[in-house]
Parts: structure tokens; C-alpha cells; sequence
């Protein structure tokens, strides 16, 4: 019987789902709620001081899902939405997320043989952390795209509800800068970032991307430094070899 | 372009919505297409945190001293002891102490 398991295109078994998988891979991520809870609120504080309401930080959250670009959002956001900054939102949210093109492409020689309804669903709810435990779950070489869906949909859970709380709370903060509330986003990324600080070549990168983004701040009005300095370093990583 | 669009804000959600769901499942449609090539994979490798640095940098150099020891604080706290929570509260705390002293 276990001579004859079929085989996917990356080696490892071919994709199975289960209600246990689902499960198994809710339960993994429960180490990483507490920081996806106090982001999400985070969030939520700041859409509130960008004059977004409840209902509308909550269906961003539960539509758009991607908390960097979320936040990235916010600072170019204004309530006299014209149709250019609604291009820059997209334009700004599609850079911050091309990195889950290449998430999702590495998942494929796993789930690709899976039915629709179990591939959708799974890719929908993927983000940066549960990708990261699926990847590790089929290196061990399992093959439940259920733990991929079950460890995306928790976050969700807890996403979602996490920014309501956030916004509510947000919109009693009067004065967000005397309590250094601004600086959460861009003290959160650098903690994000600082522990892989040691890989040389893409230092590199993020270094090109910072002084162009500076650069851009003050030559060019609005908001485009991020899309710019991020592009930027993309670039720059790409034309650097591997060292 | 100009003209302040109705249901505006939905309409930008809308639209981040779009692009994200974009760029989720390409990965699963692109496959029997394009491949991805070393170059363009060590491009969206050096993309998240390159963000980052395009995010932070100005934010540094704007608000000046206080936001960049904050910043600084964070990024040793997060080397040394791995634990998100105490950097990002003593970041906060650093900031806020600063800036009511200036």
C-alpha cells in the first residue's frame, strides 16, 4: 500500500485534506496570535486616526488581509478619496504584496493537484506566517493542504476581530504622537526586518532602497517614495548576484 | 482624476482587495506559463524588505532624533533578545520620553 502512494511533482506525496489537517495547522500557529492580535490593533488605531470607520477597517481587514500593505495604505490615505490616490492605494498595495507571488508559486508543486475548492480558499488566506509553517510542514513531508487552509484561517479569526477592538479603542487616542503611537508601523517593520540584518547582498538592497526613498520624499510631492525606494531595491537585489 | 470619487473608500478597499487577490493566487496560475528566473526571484526576495527601508528611512529623517534612537533601540533589542514585544514597547517608550523632554 505505501509502495504505491501516489507521488506529487516536488517528490513528497501528493496532496490529501482532512479535517485533522485543518486542525494540525490552526494549532501550529497559536505561538504567533498574540503578535497578530496587538498588530491588528495596531492597525485598527491608526485606520481610526485616518478617519476610516469601523465598518470600513473591518472589511478591509477581512477582504485585503495583508497587514503590511494595510498599513502601508494608511499612510498615503485621506477621506476626499479622488480616483488618482485610489490607483496609488492599489498600485502601492500590489508592490508591498508581489512578494506573495512568489509564495504562492513556491506551494504549487504541492497543492497544484488539488481540486479548485481546496486550492482558492488556501491561497485567499495565505500570509507571510502561515506560509512560512506550511512550507516547513511539507519539507516533513506532508502533504494535507487542509494544515495550509486551517493555519491561514486562524489568523484570520483573530485578524479580523483584533482590528475592530484596535479601532474603537483608536478613535478615544486624542493626541497618538505624545504617546510615540505614529512610530508603531515603522518600529514594528524594523523588528521584523533587524534578525535577518546579516545577509550581505540584500543589505545591499534595502540600503538603494532607503536613500532613494528619501530622496523621493522630499523631490517628489505625495506619496510615491514608498513605491519608488521599494522598487528601487528590488531592482538592486535582482542585479546583484548570489553571494 | 481630481474629483473626490463616492463611496470612495470602499472603492480604494475594493481595489487593494483586487490587487492582493492578484497577487496570492498568480503564483498558482502563472506556473505552467512563466518560470521564475533567478533574477526575478532574487528580486522578490529583496522586495519585503526593501518596503520596509523605503517605509522607515524618511519617517527617520523626518522626525528626527528621538523616532531614530527609537528605531535604533529596536533593531538592537530585536538582535539581542528575539522578542518583539519588549522592543517594540521599550521603542515606544524611548519615543515618547524623548519627545516630551524636547
Amino acid at each position: 500500500m505505501t509502495s504505491m502512494q501516489p507521488v506529487a511533482s516536488d517528490g513528497a506525496p501528493a496532496p490529501t485534506w482532512s479535517f485533522a489537517g485543518v486542525l494540525a495547522g490552526a494549532r501550529v500557529m497559536i505561538p504567533a496570535l498574540p503578535g497578530v492580535v496587538v498588530f491588528a490593533a495596531a492597525f485598527g488605531a491608526l485606520a481610526a486616526q485616518k478617519g476610516l470607520t469601523l465598518f470600513e477597517t473591518v472589511l478591509m481587514s477581512a477582504v485585503v488581509f495583508a497587514g503590511v500593505s494595510q498599513f502601508v495604505s494608511m499612510e498615503i490615505w485621506s477621506p476626499a478619496m479622488t480616483g488618482s490616490l485610489i490607483f496609488a492605494i492599489a498600485l502601492s498595495t500590489l508592490v508591498v504584496n508581489l512578494r506573495m507571488v512568489l509564495m504562492s508559486a513556491s506551494l504549487q508543486p504541492w497543492i497544484g493537484g488539488a481540486p479548485a475548492w481546496q486550492i482558492y480558499p488556501s491561497l485567499v488566506l495565505m500570509t507571510d506566517g502561515n506560509w512560512v509553517a506550511s512550507t516547513r510542514y511539507r519539507k516533513e513531508g506532508g502533504a494535507d493542504v487542509g494544515y495550509l487552509f486551517g493555519s491561514g484561517l486562524v489568523i484570520w479569526l483573530f485578524w479580523v476581530p483584533s482590528t475592530a477592538i484596535g479601532q474603537i479603542f483608536g478613535s478615544l487616542l486624542t493626541d497618538p504622537k505624545r504617546f510615540g503611537v505614529d512610530l508603531i508601523v515603522p518600529l514594528y517593520f524594523i523588528a521584523l526586518l533587524a534578525p535577518t540584518l546579516e545577509m550581505s547582498r540584500r543589505s545591499l538592497a534595502w540600503i538603494s532602497a532607503g536613500v532613494t526613498a528619501v530622496a523621493v520624499f522630499y523631490l517628489v510631492p505625495g506619496h510615491w517614495y514608498v513605491i519608488v525606494g521599494a522598487l528601487t531595491g528590488a531592482v538592486v537585489g535582482g542585479l546583484l548576484g548570489d553571494d | 482624476m481630481t474629483d473626490v470619487v463616492p463611496y470612495g473608500a470602499l472603492a480604494a478597499i475594493a481595489a487593494m482587495s483586487f490587487a492582493t487577490l492578484l497577487t496570492r493566487l498568480s503564483g498558482h496560475w502563472m506556473m505552467g506559463g512563466i518560470t521564475l528566473t533567478p533574477r526575478i526571484r532574487r528580486m522578490l526576495e529583496a522586495l519585503p524588505g526593501s518596503v520596509v527601508a523605503a517605509l522607515v528611512v524618511p519617517v527617520m529623517v523626518k522626525e528626527g532624533l528621538p523616532a531614530t534612537l527609537a528605531m535604533i533601540a529596536v533593531g538592537a533589542l530585536m538582535i539581542w533578545r528575539r522578542n518583539e514585544f519588549l522592543a517594540l514597547a521599550c521603542g515606544i517608550a524611548i519615543a515618547a520620553g524623548l519627545r516630551a523632554l524636547y
